[in-house]
């Protein structure tokens, strides 16, 4: 795992924008994923999905900068979710309740076919 | 019992150093891959919450890693993390839940609540002359 967050974006997809993480989740690499979220936003995408294949480790920082994504999706009436994590990740996801404002998807696959159009 | 001391200049990605020994350390005494990256995540909370939020005037964190039980036969991880902090009083950090970060200006509450879910025991000790956590993840 490489220290800093290197972030790749599939716009392709029908209804929904994946961006792919890799590499350490603090608050450079949340805000670096907080930049590409609203350049998403503000090309239309209503739908995003955060794959954390790519990711091993997520600090509370970084942890922070998601949830303002998530609020800023609830704004738009969009959807923020989540596939690929570690089980420590979704652990932490649920200790803090952010499954409650976000999906969280064992696999892309199962992400696209739910939240796709 | 096996031992690794760490001090550590408060600077970012410093917390991974401290992370990677704990693995380092967990393979070796045959933690399961998913409790090393649970020991892994709450090293880096403590040592961040240490960074953050310590006031620390020399800007080091001193971390003690720790190998509970025999050599022969490992029971465990114990790490203790100090700063020589401002302190605080545990009892009255708030551990947010993200329903309330999502109405509250303050959003870095996590630590303590990740620290916990994380670890076996968690035990935070601080007063004028800084903060100490000593946390430990049974095999």
């Amino acid at each position: 795992m490489t220290e800093s967050l290197k972030l790749t974006v599939d716009d392709q997809k029908d209804g929904l924008a994946v961006i792919y993480t890799d590499g350490y989740i603090n608050n450079q690499g949340g805000e670096e994923i907080a930049r590409v979220a609203y350049e998403l936003i503000d090309k239309g995408e209503k739908n995003l999905l955060l794959n954390l294949a790519g990711t091993k480790i997520v600090n509370s920082i970084g942890i922070s900068i998601l949830i303002e994504i998530i609020e800023k999706m609830l704004e738009i009436d969009g959807k923020l979710a989540f596939c690929s994590l570690t089980p420590t990740i979704e652990k932490t996801f649920h200790i803090m309740g952010l499954a409650q404002y976000a999906g969280i998807y064992p696999d892309e696959e199962g992400a696209v076919e739910d939240l796709g159009s | 019992m096996q031992q690794v001391r760490l001090t550590l200049p408060m600077i970012p990605n410093m917390e991974l150093t401290a992370s990677k020994t704990a693995c380092a350390m967990g393979e070796q005494i045959g933690l399961s891959p998913d409790k090393i990256d649970e020991v892994q995540m709450a090293v880096v909370e403590a040592c961040i919450n240490a960074f953050e939020h310590s006031g620390s005037s020399d800007r080091e964190v001193r971390i003690l890693l720790q190998v509970l039980g025999t050599d022969d036969q490992p029971r465990g991880l114990q790490i203790t993390i100090r700063d020589a902090g401002v302190g605080f009083s545990p009892d009255k950090i708030t551990r947010l839940r993200a329903e309330e970060t999502l109405t509250a200006p303050r959003k870095r509450g996590h630590g303590l609540r990740i620290i916990d879910g994380l670890m076996d025991e968690v035990d935070i000790q601080s007063d004028s002359e800084g903060t100490t956590v000593v946390m430990r993840k049974m095999r």
